[in-house]
C-alpha cells in the first residue's frame, strides 16, 4: 500500500479520509455498513432531514439513464426528531464521522433545524441542502435564488453560531454559479458542497408521458460529472480559499482525482454506491493509488492542481 | 436493530449454464457458500453490461432455487425474461462467463411452523421462485396446491422437474393456448371457500397481487405476497422501490421493497395508493 496522507478539512472539520457518501445516497448508514466499516472513510453525509417525517413523491421515483439516473425522491424522511434519536446514536457507534444534510421549505425550517443540531455532540458539519424543491419559492430552488441562498445560510450560522462548519449544497441549474457561491460564503458558508442533481425528464415512449410520477427528477451519474468538474474548477478559481466538497457522477479514484485537481478538498460518492455497495472504499483505494503514482505524498497538494500557472521553460 | 442484509455479500460469481426456456433463459450461476443463506424469496442484485456499459444500475432478480451441494460448488438459478437491455446482456452471457453479484438480498417467504395447507400463485416468470418455495414446503410436509397464469403460453413457466413438488398444478392463460382460458386469480375465491388454505404464496406482477389481497382481505388466510418496483439499488439506499403501507399500530410508511420486501404481507400493502401521493 502507498503512504499518501489522504487527510483534508472542510472548514475546521479534519477528516482522515477524502471520500464521503452522497447525502441522500446512504440512507441511514445502515444499509452500507453490511459492506465496509463507516469509519474507513471520510465520513457519512445523511440523507437531508426535514423538519417533520414525510411519505416523498409517488413512484415511479427512478428511471435510468445512459450513464446515469433520474430521481424523484421527495425527502421521504424521518423527521429530525427520530433522525437524532435512532440514527445519530448508529453512526457515532460504528465510529463514523457525520455531516449531517438539511433541507427545510422555509428559512426558517432551516433555522430550527439548525437549533436542534446545535447541541448534538459527535456531528463533524452541517450541509445546508438549499438545492432541493420547496413551498416557498413555489416550486423553485432556494440555490437557483442567490437572495435567498443567502438569507438561509445566514439563519442557519446566526442559529449554530460560529463553530460547526456549514457547507451550502448548491444546484448546477444557475446561470452564474459563482455569483451564487459568493453570496453564501459571505452568508457564512464554510465550505460548499458542488453540484446537487441536474433537473431532467424522461417521457416513456409506450405510454407517452413522463417517467416518474413527479415528471421531473434530479439527473446524477456519469453523465452529469463534467458537469461537476467544471462547476468546482469555476468555483476553485473564483474562491479559492473556499473548500469544496465535490461531487457528481463519480465512479473511480480517477474521476475522485479529476475532483481534486479542479480544486475539491473532498469527494462525495451516491449513484455509484448504487451500482457498487462497496464503491466508497474502491474509489478511495484507488484515488491513493492515483495520487502516488503521480508523485503526490498527500491529497492536500492535489487540491486545486489543474489550475497551476503554466511554467515556460524559461531555458 | 438487526442488521440489514446480514448475510449479503458481493461476489464474483461464474455462469454454470445458460439455457433458453420458452421465453426464458435459465441461468445457473455458481455463488459458492452463499448459497447456504439463500430463501425463497431473496433475490439478487447484478451488474450488466460489462466495465464500459452505460448502465448504471443493477438489476435484480428473484432467485428461483438453490442447490448447495451441485458439483460445482453452491449454485443458484434464475430464470430471466430478455425484455430489456440488462436483462438481454445477461441472457447473452454463456457458460463461463463472471458476473458481479450482491446476494442474497430481501425478506423471503414466511414458512409456516405446522403443516397447512398452502396455495402458490404465480404470473408469468414470477412463477420461477414459488418452485423452490414448493420444495421446502413440501419438505414441511405442507399439501402445495400451484395456479400459474399468463397471457400466452409461451409465458408460462413450469419446468418438468418442478411439478414434483406440488400436489396439484393448473395453468390459466389468457388467450387459452395452454391450460383453461382465463386469468390465474378466477379460481382462488372457490379454493379458499372449498380448501382449508392457511397460507396463499404470490409472485407476479402487481396487479395480479393486488386481485389476490382483495380476495384474502378480512379472511383468515395470509397473503405472502413477492412485490416488484423498480429499484436502482437493491441493497436500501436509493429510496426508490417504496410501496405504501400500513402497520398493525396503524402507522402508514412507504417501506422500501428491497429490504422491507421483495416479500411482504399483503394485507399491510395499500393497493389503492400505490403509485399515488400519501
Amino acid at each position: 500500500m502507498s503512504s499518501v496522507d489522504l487527510s483534508t478539512t472542510l472548514g475546521n472539520a479534519w477528516f482522515p479520509a477524502p471520500i464521503f457518501t452522497a447525502s441522500g445516497c446512504a440512507s441511514s448508514g445502515r444499509e452500507l455498513s453490511q459492506f465496509f466499516e463507516l469509519h474507513s472513510i471520510g465520513g457519512v453525509v445523511t440523507k437531508s432531514v426535514m423538519s417533520k417525517a414525510r411519505h416523498g413523491r409517488p413512484t415511479p421515483r427512478m428511471a435510468e439513464t445512459p450513464s446515469g439516473m433520474l430521481n424523484s425522491i421527495g425527502l421521504q424522511g424521518p423527521g429530525i426528531d427520530a433522525f437524532l434519536e435512532k440514527d445519530i446514536p448508529f453512526l457515532l457507534e460504528k465510529k463514523a464521522r457525520i455531516i449531517v444534510s438539511i433541507a427545510g421549505e422555509t428559512v426558517e425550517e432551516y433555522s430550527t433545524l439548525a437549533r436542534k443540531l446545535r447541541g448534538v455532540s459527535g456531528i463533524s458539519a452541517i450541509e445546508v441542502n438549499i438545492s432541493c424543491p420547496n413551498v416557498e419559492n413555489r416550486g423553485l430552488v432556494f440555490a437557483c435564488d442567490p437572495e435567498a441562498s443567502r438569507r438561509v445560510i445566514d439563519g442557519v450560522r446566526r442559529t449554530i453560531g460560529g463553530e460547526l462548519p456549514i457547507i451550502a449544497k448548491l444546484s448546477p441549474d444557475v446561470t452564474d454559479l459563482v455569483h451564487i457561491a459568493k453570496g453564501v460564503v459571505e452568508a457564512g458558508a464554510d465550505a460548499l458542497a458542488l453540484i446537487n442533481t441536474v433537473l431532467g425528464m424522461v417521457i416513456n415512449v409506450e405510454t407517452m408521458r413522463p417517467q416518474l410520477a413527479n415528471k421531473t427528477g434530479g439527473l446524477s451519474g456519469p453523465a452529469i460529472r463534467p458537469i461537476a468538474v467544471r462547476a468546482i474548477y469555476q468555483v476553485h478559481a473564483a474562491l479559492p480559499k473556499v473548500p469544496i466538497l465535490g461531487m457528481g457522477g463519480v465512479a473511480s479514484g480517477r474521476d475522485a482525482f479529476e475532483m481534486i485537481i479542479a480544486g475539491a478538498s473532498g469527494v462525495s460518492v451516491g449513484t455509484a454506491s448504487f451500482g457498487n455497495p462497496n464503491a466508497i472504499p474502491v474509489i478511495q483505494n484507488e484515488l491513493r493509488d492515483l495520487l502516488a503514482a503521480k508523485g503526490f505524498s498527500s491529497l492536500r497538494e492535489a487540491i486545486g492542481y489543474a489550475h497551476r500557472i503554466e511554467v515556460s521553460d524559461g531555458e | 436493530m438487526s442488521a440489514i442484509n446480514r448475510n449479503a455479500q458481493q461476489i464474483a460469481a461464474a455462469v454454470v449454464s445458460n439455457k433458453r426456456v420458452g421465453q426464458y433463459h435459465q441461468l445457473i450461476v455458481n455463488i459458492g457458500d452463499a448459497a447456504n443463506h439463500c430463501k425463497p424469496g431473496n433475490f439478487v442484485a447484478i451488474n450488466v453490461g460489462g466495465d464500459t456499459s452505460r448502465m448504471v444500475l443493477r438489476r435484480a432478480f428473484a432467485i428461483s432455487r438453490v442447490s448447495a451441494n451441485s458439483i460445482s460448488g453452491g449454485t443458484m438459478e434464475l430464470i430471466v425474461a430478455p425484455y430489456g437491455q440488462g436483462s438481454s446482456w445477461l441472457c447473452s452471457q454463456n457458460e463461463g462467463a463472471m458476473l458481479d453479484v450482491v446476494v442474497p438480498l430481501g425478506t423471503a417467504f414466511g414458512i409456516p411452523t405446522e403443516p397447512v395447507q398452502v396455495l402458490l400463485v404465480g404470473g408469468g416468470y414470477g412463477s420461477a421462485p414459488l418452485f423452490g418455495l414448493a420444495e421446502v414446503l413440501n419438505a414441511r410436509g405442507c399439501r402445495v396446491d400451484m395456479l400459474l397464469g399468463a397471457s400466452t403460453a409461451s409465458k408460462i413457466y413450469a419446468p418438468m422437474e418442478g411439478k414434483r413438488s406440488v400436489n396439484s398444478l393448473r395453468i390459466y392463460t389468457e388467450d387459452g393456448s395452454m391450460g383453461q382460458a382465463g386469468r390465474v386469480t378466477d379460481p382462488i375465491k372457490a379454493l379458499i371457500d372449498d380448501m382449508n388454505i392457511a397460507v396463499i404464496y404470490s409472485c407476479g406482477p402487481m396487479a395480479m397481487l393486488s386481485a389476490i389481497d382483495s380476495l384474502t382481505r378480512g379472511t383468515d388466510v395470509i397473503h405472502q405476497c413477492a412485490v416488484e418496483e423498480s429499484m436502482a439499488c437493491g441493497i436500501g439506499i436509493c429510496m426508490t422501490c417504496v410501496l405504501p403501507t400500513m402497520g398493525s399500530d396503524g402507522v402508514i410508511s412507504m417501506l422500501r421493497s428491497c429490504i422491507d420486501g421483495p416479500v411482504m404481507d399483503g394485507e399491510t400493502v395499500l393497493w389503492d395508493k400505490v403509485g399515488k401521493a400519501l
